[in-house]
């Protein structure tokens, strides 16, 4: 059992040309940093290098051909994200560049215009900056108040206050899974709680969507936000999801050509939804192979990679336990169930730094320093920590080689 | 970058030379790599005549940005505060000896970058920094 799956993944490893590319020091490349950007398959690349080849026009404009294969490849790219993430339509996906500008989008527009004084906004300790800052300067800007869920040491989140946490809240805003703990959010005792309190519920997806399924519907949150290049399709291309209720209301957020409907010089009337978001030329061939690498990640299934994430991470797990004597400590929560395939750790007096260079001399690629969680880091006391990441293409033979450098830093570190 | 911790390095990294706070310091300056977080301050006592006579350094952060630190703290005893402020990128990878990557270098040039801030007493620059 144990072995075909690792041979699956082995097998999917294959489909990433860029990871049978060795190092410059001829190491076998075991990268471990895929909460940070994803590989790409040779689907996706196939997909971009084919639509500038034969699908190339802009979109909703042109009346000929060449221009309406454009629009249908770009519109059925919108429907595969829906399906994805089991939207009730299709309008009720925006494109966005990433998952920051999705959540700007949601505090530009929801948030302006519906939030004041005496108002309030919760999100948690362990957000990264992308799903804090923006709510900072809307506080800022509004006069409404910012809380926060606690996270314990472990990084759970704390919920016996949450009611009264929640009282004149109106926007909830959290990360489904932590890019730096791994700790996936318990959504389902959180959003009704929200809802009871009159508030909406904005979901960062950016480390779930791409790593487990993901039903809008049935987790009953208002916004999700992702972003592609997470989940093996390319960079600058995210989407917002929104119940339509939400959206129809909102203003707009960027304003310009594709947006409007009707344009005078005193005033203007607005497109329909999605394309009201959409102002401009819209980042057409990364949406089209986004789409690509939503079916490649359902053709896996995205229950097969969620249990086989469960498995290699727990296989980390066990493979590094015998470190912990030696000084190496093991960040997030140790309930298996309720992590996802993010691994922080710190290596007896090692910088993080350091230690994510001893490991590139091995070919493993670690990230190393806040991980975009300044204050969490703050808050856990932790200067730095490097983190293994795990995803669809990795295998037992990655950690062996994460072990095998660790054995590396400490010789040289001479711990342990 | 295998021969990147050399013995001498962790030697600086786990016993920092200079480490600490002077009494009453002539110049001081802090600054951190929003990178990495790491943060080092310099602390200067210049004589009469402009010498420094004496250096601290405090912070913590990766064994590159500490032992390159504490070895500048021992090179900036008895400089003229104007050569501090004139102190070399190329004099503190010299001083260091391995090979630096590109991803590295700011770890390196930190405490050359707080020791320089505070000699002019303001923010020091350099061209390549933003890299």
């Amino acid at each position: 059992m144990i072995a075909e799956r690792d041979a699956r993944a082995a097998r999917i490893a294959a489909d990433f040309p860029l990871l049978a590319q060795p190092t410059s020091r001829g190491m076998r490349l075991a990268y471990l940093d895929s909460a940070a950007t994803s590989q790409k398959p040779q689907a996706v690349i196939d997909s971009l290098v084919h639509y500038y080849t034969h699908d190339n026009a802009n979109i909703h404009r042109g009346v000929y051909e060449l221009a309406e294969r454009a629009t249908e490849a770009f519109e059925n790219a919108r429907e595969k994200v829906a399906r994805f993430v089991n939207a009730a339509e299709s309008a009720e996906i925006v494109w966005t560049r990433n998952t920051t500008e999705a959540i700007n989008l949601v505090s530009f527009s929801w948030g302006l215009a519906n939030l004041g004084p005496g108002d309030a906004i919760l999100t948690t300790q362990l957000e990264h900056h992308s799903n804090l800052v923006p709510w900072q300067l809307l506080a800022a800007k509004t006069g409404a108040e910012l809380r926060f869920i606690e996270i314990d040491a472990e990084g759970l989140h704390v919920l016996d206050d949450l009611d009264e946490k929640l009282r004149g809240v109106k926007l909830v805003a959290l990360s489904h899974v932590s890019n730096t703990l791994g700790t996936i959010a318990p959504l389902a005792e959180i959003v009704p709680r929200a809802h009871a309190a009159g508030a909406v519920v904005l979901v960062d997806g950016a480390q779930s969507a791409p790593h487990f399924a993901v039903d809008v519907r049935a987790l009953d949150v208002d916004f999700f936000a992702a972003s592609g290049h997470k989940m093996c399709g390319p960079t600058g291309i995210g989407f917002l999801y929104g119940k339509r209720a939400l959206l129809d209301a909102m203003p707009p957020f960027l304003t310009g050509g594709d947006m409007i409907r009707e344009v005078g010089y005193e005033r203007t009337t607005f497109n329909e939804l999605p394309w009201k978001f959409e102002a401009g030329t819209s980042n057409i061939a990364d949406a089209v192979a986004l789409g690509t690498a939503v079916e490649y990640l359902e053709r896996v299934g995205m229950d097969w990679i969620a249990a086989h994430e469960r498995a290699i991470t727990g296989y980390a797990l066990e493979r590094l336990q015998p470190f912990v004597e030696r000084g190496l400590q093991v960040y997030g929560p140790k309930n298996i169930e309720r992590r996802s395939g993010v691994i922080s750790f710190n290596f007896a007096d090692i910088h993080a730094h350091d230690l994510a260079s001893i490991l590139d001399t091995e070919g493993v690629c670690v990230r190393a320093g806040h991980h975009c969680t300044m204050p969490l880091m703050e808050k856990m006391g932790w200067p730095a920590t490097a983190r293994a990441s795990f995803y669809l293409y990795n295998t037992e033979r990655d950690v062996d080689q994460l072990v095998d450098a660790l054995e590396k830093a400490a010789r040289v570190f001479k711990v342990g | 970058m295998d021969d990147f911790y050399k013995e001498y390095i962790l030697d600086h990294y786990r016993n920092p030379r200079n480490f600490g706070h002077l009494d009453a310091p002539t110049a001081v300056a802090e600054d951190l790599n929003p990178l990495c977080g790491d943060k080092i301050r310099f602390e200067l006592q210049v004589d009469a005549d402009g010498r420094v006579s004496d250096v601290r350094f405090s912070g913590k952060g990766c064994a590159i940005s500490q032992a390159s630190a504490s070895m500048l703290s021992e090179s900036l005893k008895g400089e003229m505060l104007e050569d501090v402020a004139r102190f070399s990128q190329e004099r503190v990878l010299e001083n260091v000896g391995i090979g630096i990557s590109p991803a590295r270098m700011k770890c390196a040039m930190l405490g050359l970058k707080v020791a320089k801030s505070a000699a002019l007493g303001e923010i020091a620059h350099w061209p390549d920094e933003e890299r």
